[in-house]
């Protein structure tokens, strides 16, 4: 009873840590200095689909849409245990919203088939908008449950799992396949294993092969890859092309929201009454609250 | 592209027969869209034994509650759900439609969305009407879906100025709930339910659901603490403050994200919005998402290490100094006035 899982995964920003090295100077974020990370969530969701092989085998292929490097986190994929690591990436998929994003996404996992189980994080900490995975989810015409916390019961066409909702918990059956989507505590993602970093570390995108050989008339792209493959070492590139897509589906143009208006947040200050940090300042400030019947 | 229908629909999520505040607070806001656009403002009901919700929706400004009655659909299911509400879509095309950016709404709105293919933005902090200037295009009354982006450092204003209906999601406690001065004799308009095999290939086995004890939006004193207290240890401090003077305590996501305090009890734009009479921010620096959440409430007093902390910004009264010392502070200074 293999069972095969697609993990759908993202490099993101890190909103989260954002140091006085990325501020420029009018109190906005250098957002091209920011530390590109792996998506916690999507982790957790890579550490559902291993788990599933360990118990039942069947294959882990995880796949990222994004610039060159988001190969980093497909590596890092691969570390964790992942069999097959797929990169999309296309300068026409610049700038898609989610509803570009997914067909994208659900067009590779359609070109890639034969799977069981998708896994995606809830969200992702760039835009923590939680819409690609159940926006793929519609476009493949499966089921969705979003905010996992834990798989239940495998069946042989059928899997059980239970769900956060606000104030508890439900526990759904759902047909396979299916698409789940998992909350940052659902499980510890396993640390990388050293015996596949070393083996893994090497492993390169098409682009990354393409710049071996530059410089290098002794080298040739497609030996190159068929070497990597054989190796498997090669992370599979798809673009645009590759995947046979409408062009007017993908980045900007398949993306109906569009960004009309950025203001950057700026940081300072404003007005307010200044209490001195002191027994007698603090004392005052709730004499006043008292007197205004806000405190008491 | 032609807009045949400037409606504003709001979908109102029931949990077990109950509708969910937030959809009242998005009929509110949804009420005053429709004004603008000079529409009608519709209320989506899905469930069962629903008419008492449907005619609840006409105190918020609702003209019409479009419900859809059976009893398989008394607890929200993906499969069925979607795929009424895209039907719906489809056959009416709304100009807006508007849903709660809970667990439910943040499960149905990109799957309606992306059938739909239309434009979604989620947990918006402010919605308007506007007539927009877009790559040398003018666009007449499009849904400005203003939100905190990447990490909170920017406000992005969002449209879909191509297609025809303009989706966003918004979380509880963002918008207002108004009941309308003279609400109109409202149209219920049933629309039959028809099953398909598709909807139950995703089941509920067991629901368990404890009503949220924490209510945030009703407390009119907050004591909250952000990830600069540093430690779960340092985080008791706000309780005890909060316990003194009477308040709720709160934190920020990050201090969330650390473990000192629950998801139930987080402040700002991806967690509960607040107006108390008093709220009192110790060891927060003030990200726009955390400000988004709290800014309107009546005083707010902030305590930061950092005098240049964004939070000084929204604070009627600001100490600078170490939370760890200033809190226990003011819990003595207050006991001795008590007495």
């Amino acid at each position: 009873m293999k069972k095969n899982s697609i993990v759908m995964v993202k490099q993101v920003p890190d909103t989260a840590n954002i140091s006085g090295q990325v501020m420029k100077e009018d109190g906005t974020v250098n957002r091209a200095k920011l530390p590109a990370i792996f998506n916690h969530e999507d982790r957790v969701a890579l550490e559902f689909a291993l788990q599933i092989k360990d118990k039942f085998g069947g294959k882990v292929t995880a796949i990222t849409m994004g610039p060159p490097r988001a190969s980093d986190v497909l590596r890092e994929c691969l570390f964790m245990g992942a069999d097959e690591a797929v990169l999309i990436s296309d300068r026409k998929f610049a700038g898609a919203d989610t509803l570009a994003t997914s067909y994208v996404l659900a067009e590779t996992i359609k070109h890639i088939g034969g799977y069981d189980f998708i896994f995606a994080g809830r969200q992702a900490i760039d835009g923590d908008t939680a819409q690609v995975g159940p926006q793929t989810a519609e476009k493949l015409n499966i089921p969705q449950i979003t905010y996992a916390e834990e798989i239940l019961e495998v069946g042989e066409s059928s899997v059980k799992v239970k769900k956060k909702i606000e104030g508890g918990y439900e526990i759904l059956e759902s047909k396979l396949p299916v698409l789940i989507t998992v909350i940052k505590d659902a499980a510890f993602p396993r640390p990388f294993q050293a015996k596949r970093i070393m083996a893994y570390k090497n492993a390169k995108t098409l682009s990354e092969l393409e710049k071996l050989t530059e410089g290098n008339s002794l080298l040739y792209i497609d030996q190159l890859r068929d070497e990597y493959e054989s190796r498997n070492l090669y992370i599979k590139t798809l673009t645009m092309d590759d995947l046979k897509l409408d062009e007017s589906r993908c980045g900007i143009n398949g993306s109906p929201t569009k960004v009309y208006k950025v203001e950057s947040v700026v940081l300072a200050g404003g007005n307010h009454e200044m209490i001195p940090p002191t027994k007698e300042g603090i004392g005052k400030l709730i004499d006043h609250l008292l007197a205004d019947h806000i405190l008491g | 592209m032609e807009i045949k229908n400037r409606d504003v629909w709001v979908f109102i999520e029931q949990r077990n027969s109950k509708p969910a505040d937030v959809s009242f607070e998005l009929l509110s806001k949804g009420r005053k869209l429709a004004d603008s656009l000079q529409s009608s403002l519709k209320a989506i009901v899905i469930g069962h034994n629903i008419k008492p919700i449907a005619e609840e929706t006409f105190k918020y400004g609702a003209e019409e509650a479009i419900i859809v009655d059976n009893e398989q659909l008394a607890h929200y299911k993906t499969m069925p759900y979607s795929r009424i509400i895209n039907e719906l879509v489809e056959k009416h095309q709304p100009r807006v439609m508007l849903y709660g950016a809970t667990v439910i709404g943040r499960d149905l709105a990109p799957r309606v969305a992306s059938h739909t293919k239309s434009g979604l933005t989620a947990d918006c902090t402010d919605l308007q009407i506007s007539t927009v200037k877009y790559l040398k295009e003018e666009f007449k009354d499009l849904l400005l879906q203003i939100r905190p982006a990447f990490g909170g450092n920017i406000i992005a204003t969002i449209i879909s100025p191509d297609v025809h209906t303009q989706m966003a999601t918004v979380r509880e406690g963002v918008m207002r709930m108004e009941i309308v001065s003279n609400p109109v004799k409202g149209k219920i308009t049933e629309v039959p339910y028809v099953s398909s095999d598709m909807d139950d290939i995703l089941k509920i086995i067991e629901q368990h659901r404890k009503e949220n004890k924490v209510n945030l939006k009703a407390a009119p004193i907050i004591v909250s603490g952000g990830y600069g207290l540093g430690s779960k240890e340092n985080f008791e401090l706000v309780k005890e403050l909060a316990h003194t003077i009477g308040g709720e305590v709160a934190g920020t996501r990050a201090a969330v994200d650390a473990g000192f305090i629950t998801p139930d009890r987080q402040v700002g734009q991806t967690g509960v919005t607040v107006r108390p009479k008093l709220y009192i921010a110790c060891g927060i620096s003030g990200a726009i998402q955390h400000r988004a959440g709290m800014q309107e409430s009546n005083k707010i007093i902030a305590i930061n290490s950092d005098p240049d902390a964004p939070i000084f910004s929204v604070a009627h009264y600001g100490i600078v100094g170490d939370a760890m010392q200033i809190i226990p502070m003011f819990i003595n200074v207050f006991k001795q006035k008590l007495r």
